[in-house]
């Protein structure tokens, strides 16, 4: 049975070998700094799960020493010139799109197609996980196809691969660590000590003034810790389920379901959620680190209000 | 009241714009002790929700497959592509991109769009939509900009529509322990009317886009 482990330990030799490549690239004269960094990051994927929860702290901790202190530089693996890639463009046609498209297509079609698949009683892949073992298929079958009608050196999607990761630099590692982080307030009951605050406080007599403090609460929690995962146990836990649903009678579905998109408006608009805001502007090259989230802005406070007046107008209705 | 020091560092250090990945250690030591743990638990607190956080990153997968199709001319096409279509604008073509990632993400189709769709495919396809509009770096930025945006309004507000997607599981599971019980189903139905309202809201905001790239 395939399974996420699977999936990991590919994702863990891609980057070993990203690490192997950077060693060995004499033009980044910070390239132990790469391939130590990506290393590690492949020794996460290859063996955290055999690790103890000591051993993978101490690599996160020297993950963080690398990142943090600038030991990465950037590698300049050979490529093909801007001239090459457009007579390619010219001579190859749109084709050049469908292993591109491959990807999601595998992805959706895996998806809705193997979640029970079996063969002789045998199941073939986890189905809790199925849409992400089916990205992993789509992804080596795309390669695949890639591999066969270009012809490049064989290195070269690991040498094109380094190339955008070491453009997001250590940046790469931000979205796991804040992950982390969240569940370390978590233990050290940083959940309790907001409601005290919240509940002592604000003033949350009416129905109305219970949804804008959760609602708000959501996002602005959101945004300090860039993930409303990390806000959402938060903020039900100190506002939601007391007041919204206990004391005023709120439907806890409506509540939840729109309590988190309240979190997404802070998303949004928050640099700490680095890999939806702040990767995608180092990977489209913006020189301005915060241009997504200004783009992203005025639709979020909008909406953010859009949640509050839904909310109330659903939440005590049915 | 000493545990929320760690959030206090948090909003600190990004507001001084010391590196992240430091600001983060220095919350998580804050935090380990101000809740009493050592800081060999700190760290090994650290590790343990590090390692079981590792799916967030499988989506690097995809960059060698990129970085390929980019080596023969994956931009390059795309910007044929679009160039050869006159009646597309930039903000039309991010009207369309916003709608089926909605839907699909709608669907269960989770994937990291940002690597795998905006970067090789639709900011260079909306940078040539917008034709003499993209004519200047700085509106050239700003669409690009637009195009990251685009994907993260249409990923956020569409995947609670999905009934097995991460935050529905975990506002079900966060219920649940607290005695409160709903169904998976009741809680995508109810995240319907926001997806539609963040589509009206940010499909009005590139309408307003194309216009702005119009002007001198």
């Amino acid at each position: 049975m395939i399974t996420l482990e699977h999936v990991y330990i590919a994702v863990g030799i891609f980057f070993a070998i990203f690490a192997i490549l950077s060693l060995f690239d004499g033009t980044n004269r910070r390239r132990f700094g790469n391939a130590a960094f990506w290393g590690l990051f492949a020794a996460s994927f290859l063996f955290g799960s055999h690790l103890g929860d000591f051993a993978n702290g101490i690599l996160v901790v020297m993950l963080i020493a690398l990142g943090g202190f600038g030991a990465l530089g950037h590698g300049a693996p050979e490529t093909t010139s801007p001239e090459e890639r457009r007579a390619s463009a010219v001579r190859r046609g749109n084709a050049l799109l469908i292993p591109a498209l491959l990807i999601p297509a595998i992805a959706l079609l895996g998806t809705f197609t193997l979640k029970g698949a079996a063969i002789a009683g045998v199941k073939l892949l986890d189905g809790a996980q199925v849409t992400l073992i089916s990205l992993a298929l789509g992804v080596f079958a795309a390669l695949a196809a890639a591999m066969i009608w270009l012809r490049p050196p064989v290195l070269a999607p690991f040498q094109e691969g380094r190339r955008l990761v070491d453009s997001i630099g250590w940046a790469a590692i931000l979205p796991q660590l804040l992950a982390a982080l969240g569940a370390i307030f978590t233990l050290a009951g940083v959940g309790h000590a907001v409601s005290d605050l919240a509940t002592r406080y604000l003033p949350l007599g009416q129905p109305f003034e219970a949804v804008i403090a959760y609602c708000l609460g959501m996002a602005l929690f959101t945004f300090v810790m860039g993930n409303a995962f990390a806000a959402f146990p938060v903020m039900t836990a100190a506002i939601g389920l007391p007041l919204v649903v206990h004391k005023f009678g709120g439907n806890p579905a409506i509540m939840g379901a729109i309590g988190m998109l309240a979190g997404f408006c802070g998303t949004l608009m928050t640099p700490m959620a680095a890999n939806f805001n702040i990767v995608p502007a180092a990977l489209l090259e913006l020189p301005d680190r915060n241009a997504v989230i200004k783009a992203q802005i005025p639709t979020a406070i909008p909406l953010l209000l859009a949640n509050m007046v839904l909310m109330y107008l659903l939440v005590f209705r049915f | 009241m000493l545990t929320l020091l760690g959030v206090g560092v948090v909003v600190l250090g990004f507001l001084f714009r010391f590196n992240p990945l430091l600001v983060i250690a220095a919350a998580v030591f804050v935090t380990g002790w101000a809740g009493h743990l050592s800081p060999v638990e700190t760290v090994s607190a650290l590790g343990r929700a590090f390692n079981q956080s590792r799916l967030v990153s499988v989506a690097f997968l995809v960059l060698p497959v990129i970085g390929l199709l980019e080596r023969a001319g994956l931009q390059e096409r795309a910007r044929i592509v679009i160039a050869s279509v006159h009646a597309a604008t930039a903000g039309r073509l991010l009207i369309v991109y916003l709608f089926l990632r909605q839907i699909s993400i709608a669907f269960g189709l989770q994937f990291n769009g940002q690597v795998a769709m905006v970067r090789p495919l639709v900011a260079p396809m909306a940078e040539a939509a917008a034709g003499n509009g993209a004519a200047d770096e700085p509106k050239r930025l700003l669409i690009r900009a637009y195009a990251a945006a685009t994907d993260n309004v249409a990923a956020f507000f569409g995947e609670d529509i999905f009934v097995a997607v991460g935050s529905i599981l975990l506002i079900k599971g966060m219920l649940d322990q607290s005695g409160v019980i709903v169904q998976p189903l009741q809680l995508s139905l109810w995240a319907i009317p926001t997806a539609i309202l963040a589509f009206l809201i940010h499909a009005t905001r590139l309408l307003l886009l194309d216009r702005k790239l119009a002007r001198k």
